[in-house]
């Protein structure tokens, strides 16, 4: 048995900003994170981030896990990195099970911060499961990561930043973006990404919808239907488009799996993306000692997931009785970069969604 | 396809390594994961679902939608999308839901 004051489960932006605070605040913290590496889905955001100073804004995600990594260093007698390991049970005795390398560990963390973050969802149409056919997130990887092609020609399904922003990492790499869709009338992402890959020849087709997919093996040929403005299908509209790779960034959803079998008080918010836990302004959980950051608490952007991690370390070190001298200056200034990230037109959604969850 | 240049990006990639893929040789980089090295040959792929035995590739990449199951040196129900490569490496397209041996 493994013992620690606090266990983060996942090491990618919430949890890494999790670790440093509380570790920064005196607690014992093991991070624990399934790949080889940290940083979670940084390491293919090859864009620019937004937010501010505070938030790495200007930055590219794939070098934000280094600035974070050079942070951790301070605290390197206080954290102790797990790589390589998977969470697989979260019990009532609150006994972590861990797989790392084919062996089978156990943890006894007195508090826990779960930062697990979130998986691709999957849209309904016949045929979606031809190979050819790609989460958004998969693209970036193979792509930005081990710099192999995902094929050809791209067709994208959906105009949020995501789909925006893939689609021009795409052009960057040299694949041909056929078009990108989204239902509504309007793309749902920043107008700086949409005029980018607009400028580069890419159509963006709103109100448009993937009814069949193609191909004997693989993926060889698409059909959409346009759509109303109440998102109706109009018969008669049906066309094809020739393409080897569909690229699905319909979004995301938390990965809460291990929030469930503890037992936390879930909700299903909409505007949070799926089944979030009901948790204070502190990210504590209807039960004491368990905390959540980032995606796994409701999909957001790795901005207000680091944030979210710094105000989660914070708080469960506190629970634990290590309080940071500045806690209240720090814990203030935590939920007014959050404020500042969700405020405007863009963040309206997210707070309906927090203001049904967060108690 | 391999990423020859990038505007950003630059590759930091394993030493060359050879690896089978239904008997035929490959060579891959060590330490990416399985599914990209065959990825990067054209092979999308993977396995046959259980029950209706339709083409599977990977989806997520990332260990979580369970698309990307290959036998890997006898073992069934490998997560190739983060499976890595390794000198000598046996891979064979799954079908089915594999044997326990």
């Amino acid at each position: 048995m493994i013992k620690t004051d606090i266990a983060v489960i996942g090491g990618g932006p919430a949890g890494i900003c999790a670790a440093i605070d509380a570790a920064a605040s005196g607690a014992k913290v093991l991070l624990i994170d399934r790949n080889s590496q940290l940083g979670g889905q940084l390491i293919k955001q090859t864009h620019m981030f937004f937010g501010s100073q505070k938030q790495h804004a200007s930055k590219r995600g794939i070098d934000i896990p280094g600035i974070l990594a050079e942070e951790m260093k301070k605290y390197q007698d206080k954290i102790e990195v797990m790589l390589d390991a998977t969470v697989l049970g979260l019990y009532e005795d609150w006994v972590l099970t861990v797989e790392q390398n084919g062996k089978y560990k156990k943890i006894a963390p007195r508090a826990i911060v779960v930062a697990t973050g979130a998986s691709e969802r999957f849209p309904a149409f016949p045929n979606n499961d031809l190979p050819g056919i790609y989460g958004a997130g998969a693209v970036q990887t193979l792509m930005n990561v081990y710099g192999v092609l995902p094929g050809e020609s791209v067709f994208m399904v959906g105009a949020g930043n995501i789909g925006l922003i893939v689609s021009y990492q795409l052009l960057q790499a040299g694949v041909k973006v056929k078009g990108v869709i989204c239902r509504s009338p309007k793309y749902g992402g920043y107008a700086v990404h949409a005029s980018k890959i607009r400028r580069m020849g890419v159509p963006i087709m709103p109100q448009h919808r993937v009814i069949y997919a193609h191909g004997k093996e693989k993926l060889e040929r698409i059909t959409l239907i346009k759509l109303d403005e109440n998102k109706k299908e109009i018969p008669g509209t049906e066309f094809d488009i020739e393409t080897d790779v569909l690229c699905i960034s319909t979004g995301l959803t938390p990965l809460g799996e291990l929030l469930w079998q503890i037992g936390c008080e879930m909700k299903f918010i909409r505007e949070l993306s799926g089944h979030v836990p009901v948790r204070n302004e502190e990210m504590e959980t209807s039960i004491p000692g368990i905390f959540v950051a980032g995606d796994v608490a409701g999909i957001e952007e790795a901005s207000s997931a680091m944030v979210e991690g710094r105000l989660a370390g914070l708080c469960c070190a506190k629970r634990l009785g290590f309080v940071n001298p500045d806690f209240d200056e720090l814990k203030q200034d935590y939920l007014k970069q959050l404020h500042d990230l969700r405020s405007g037109p863009v963040g309206e959604s997210i707070r309906k969604g927090l203001a049904k969850i967060v108690i | 396809m391999r990423i020859e240049s990038h505007p950003i990006l630059t590759f930091k990639k394993g030493r060359k390594v050879k690896f089978t893929y239904n008997g035929k040789e490959m060579e891959g980089y060590e330490g990416e994961p399985i599914a990209a090295a065959l990825h990067a040959q054209g092979i999308k792929v993977l396995g046959y679902s259980p029950n209706r035995h339709r083409p599977r590739g990977f989806y997520c990449a990332i260990g979580n939608c369970s698309s990307c199951l290959m036998v890997v040196n006898g073992k069934p129900n490998v997560r190739t999308c983060v499976e890595k490569l390794t000198e000598g490496a046996v891979v064979e397209t799954q079908r089915g839901k594999g044997d326990l041996k």
